[in-house]
């Protein structure tokens, strides 16, 4: 049934829009599958899979191990800690070690950028990045465009706006391929300390103006603000960042009304964006969690082959 | 300097040629700084140019054919990395020198960023003595503040009096304006040289590639152009003020250079040299997080890459140096933000230019020649290399139409993290012969 061969999820820059829009089918059918009593299919029977989290994450973990579970693939989680940085294990010393346990696929979440390229050159394992430091994190990127497909039909002429700190990001990169990818127009709204250089170049326009941007837009991803951008000297204060940036009630109806509002989470709730907005109308929040383990078992699906059939 | 060690063999696939009685037959003299292009033969005795012309019959001594190589004044890298005493893992003055001299470099300077640094008397003769036997000449930059720290000048005088021409704290640039002003006026008295790598390190800090497009795809953070324009203007003013001998190290932005050229215009005294890799290599190449290409300055953008190459054929930029910075293996085969900063650049030096610059017709023949041998040379105030009969013979052969392939495995250098790594070159070096030895290979 696959058209489209994936040895490897590394990130959606250069995926096409046949390998995508397959992704997001399959993961259609998946969706169908979490439905049921029995919520799970033998599609990746005798697969083994390792999850390899270099840094702490607990939904990306989660809904990886779920999606896993229930395509009945071996699941092997590997507490990684430390790296090179940390006088731990090396990633090449790693990369053997995965190599030598005979893994079929490997998802790895690591802290630097270019980690799961790093392995993808060194094992036959099959490499998914669950999220590369602020280099991209593909699956929240396949989520995000199946929740919009879901939510409106139609990617093409779609208009996004993506909110916050774009430069520490892989949401938000991932977001930009994707989104273009599928016919989206993309804009970024963020302080200019958090708006990273010659971003233009990836095809998207820049506003300083929330109220602008919400305006145009039809759809706003939120980011996640991290607390030590202040500390940095990147933003004055949390205060600021609410007042001038902040996805507030007041914000949506100066602009104009509704919008769908999405958020990878987790949320900092009066940081980023206000609790009446983020459970309010438009907010599809929760369903992005739902979609998350569909769009992953799809991935580990098309990955191993699809041979099997997903029923 | 005295030799006081035996000649040291060369690597497998050289020979070693006593220079008591050399011929060099049939190569093509070439020495832009005497005028001199021309085919004949040169003839050596006691280690000193004897003769120009055809070797005269009866002559009794060796006789080398070199017919197809230049015969050069040597060449001469005044920036390399040589990682002892304290990194000896990475490389050693011993396997440094061996990877000079086949690349064609009869004379190195090392930056003293070795543990400990090199910033006393008595670390730069440890240094200078372990390259006796070999042929190559090794000047010790030293250190301008004590430990490489920015807050005491080293006994500059008594440095000057082992043999250093040229002061650096290389990687751990002056951030202090006072302590720059201090070093040129300090460094001055003695026509010493200070040899500065221009790094902001408030506007680098975290960065670990060249900051734009490239850089925001990959989610890496950048180390902008101004990074380094900002540092080369206060220096190029503090120079300008204290009438010192500034040398900027390795440049790589374009506007690093029209700052140079401008400072040169108004007849202040800088010099500046560039890279192989930065006259070769862009940003775009780090597309696929190989850390064989994270360096610093980082590699930047085509433009620049462009205006280098202008600003070295009209000579803003003085000389070539390649920045030798040896890693271990182990080291930069790690994920790329925790991999360190570095490429090795001896043994490809000279056949990238050629290929890339000289037989593309980019640069000339004669000003890359200059600027491997005797803008160096010139800039660190060291005797003048010609050939010309009476002086020392101080020679790298260079065979400029033998194509090879660089593969990190032959490389006679302790590491192998170059980015050249598969490329085909035209132009090779074939020997080097200085300090009473020729290394000629076979």
């Amino acid at each position: 049934m696959n058209q489209v061969r994936f040895n490897h999820l590394l990130g959606l820059e250069g995926l096409s829009q046949e390998a995508i829009t397959e992704i997001l089918d399959s993961a259609e059918v998946f969706l169908e599958v979490l439905k049921r009593p029995i919520p799970s299919v033998p599609s990746l029977r005798g697969v083994t899979v390792a999850n390899l989290f270099f840094e702490p994450s607990t939904r990306t973990k989660i809904s990886f191990e779920l999606a896993e579970k229930r395509v009945s693939a071996d699941v092997a989680n590997f507490a990684a800690s430390g790296s090179s940085m940390t006088k731990g294990e090396t990633m090449l010393d790693t990369a053997r070690n995965i190599e030598a346990m005979k893994v079929d696929v490997v998802v790895i979440r690591h802290f630097a950028q270019g980690a799961p390229h790093f392995l993808a050159e060194r094992i036959n394992a099959s490499v998914i990045n669950a999220g590369d430091g602020s280099h991209e994190h593909p699956t929240q990127g396949l989520l995000d465009l199946l929740t919009l497909r879901h939510q409106v039909g139609q990617l093409d002429g779609l208009k996004v706006l993506i909110l916050g700190d774009i430069a520490h990001s892989r949401v938000a990169r991932s977001d930009i391929w994707g989104l273009k990818t599928m016919g989206a127009e993309v804009k970024l709204c963020g302080p200019a300390t958090l708006i990273p250089r010659d971003v233009d170049l990836m095809g998207v326009d820049v506003t300083f103006d929330i109220v602008e941007g919400l305006s145009w837009c039809d759809v706003v991803i939120v980011l996640r603000l991290q607390m030590e951008r202040q500390r940095e000297g990147l933003i004055p204060s949390m205060r600021e960042y609410l007042r001038t940036f902040g996805l507030t009630r007041l914000r949506l109806e100066q602009a104009g009304g509704e919008k769908i509002i999405m958020h990878p989470g987790p949320m900092n709730r009066g940081v980023e964006i206000d609790s009446d907005v983020a459970d309010g109308p438009g907010s599809v929040i929760l369903r992005q969690v739902t979609h998350g383990v569909a769009v992953r078992m799809a991935v580990l699906y098309l990955i191993s082959g699809g041979e099997r059939g997903i029923e | 300097m005295n030799e006081t060690l035996s000649p040291i063999k060369p690597p497998s696939g050289w020979e070693y040629h006593s220079t008591e009685k050399l011929a060099l037959r049939g190569g093509r003299l070439f020495d832009p700084s005497a005028e001199l292009d021309e085919q004949t033969d040169l003839i050596i005795e006691k280690g000193v140019i004897l003769s120009i012309g055809a070797i005269p019959d009866g002559w009794n001594g060796e006789v080398v054919d070199v017919s197809g190589c230049l015969v050069c004044p040597g060449f001469f890298d005044m920036h390399v990395h040589f990682r002892e005493p304290g990194f000896e893992h990475k490389e050693t003055i011993r396997t440094g020198c061996t990877a000079a001299a086949v690349g064609g470099f009869t004379g190195v300077a090392p930056m003293p960023n070795t543990n400990p640094a090199i910033d006393n008397p008595g670390m730069v003769r440890f240094q200078q003595e372990q390259a006796l036997g070999l042929p190559v000449d090794l000047f010790p930059i030293a250190a301008i503040t004590t430990g490489r720290k920015g807050a005491t000048l080293t006994e500059i005088g008594e440095l000057r009096d082992v043999g250093v021409k040229v002061f650096s704290d290389d990687g751990s640039p002056l951030v202090s304006s006072e302590m720059m002003r201090h070093a040129l006026e300090y460094t001055r008295m003695f026509n010493l040289v200070i040899s500065e790598h221009c790094e902001d390190m408030s506007l680098t800090k975290g960065g670990v590639m060249h900051e734009g497009s490239v850089a925001t795809r990959l989610g890496l953070p950048g180390m902008p152009s101004i990074g380094e324009e900002i540092p080369v203007e206060r220096n190029i003013q503090l120079a300008e003020f204290t009438g010192g001998r500034l040398h900027i190290a390795h440049i790589s932005t374009a506007k690093s250079l029209d700052l140079i050229r401008r400072a040169k215009d108004r007849g202040i005294n800088i010099t500046a040299e560039v890279t192989p890799h930065h006259l070769t290599l862009d940003c775009s190449l780090l597309e696929g997080y190989n850390a064989d290409y994270k360096v610093n300055p980082p590699l930047r953008t085509v433009e620049d890459v462009e205006a280098l190459i202008e600003g070295l054929a009209d000579g803003t930029i003085d000389a070539i140096a390649t920045d030798h910075a040896p890693h271990a293996p182990d080291e930069k085969e790690v994920e790329f933000i925790s991999a360190p900063f570095g490429m090795i650049g001896l043994e490809t030096a000279v056949g990238v230019v050629h290929t890339r610059l000289v037989s593309t017709g980019k640069l000339s023949l004669s000003r890359m020649v200059a600027a491997f041998s005797t803008a160096p040379r010139a800039i660190m105030g060291l005797h003048e290399v010609n050939l010309k009969v009476g002086q020392a013979a101080n020679i790298t052969l260079f065979n400029p139409d033998e194509k090879w392939m660089v593969d990190r495995e032959q490389m006679l250098s302790k590491a192998k993290n170059t980015p050249f790594h598969g490329w085909k070159l035209t132009g090779r070096t074939r020997g080097v012969v200085n300090r009473g030895m020729a290394w000629i290979r076979k």
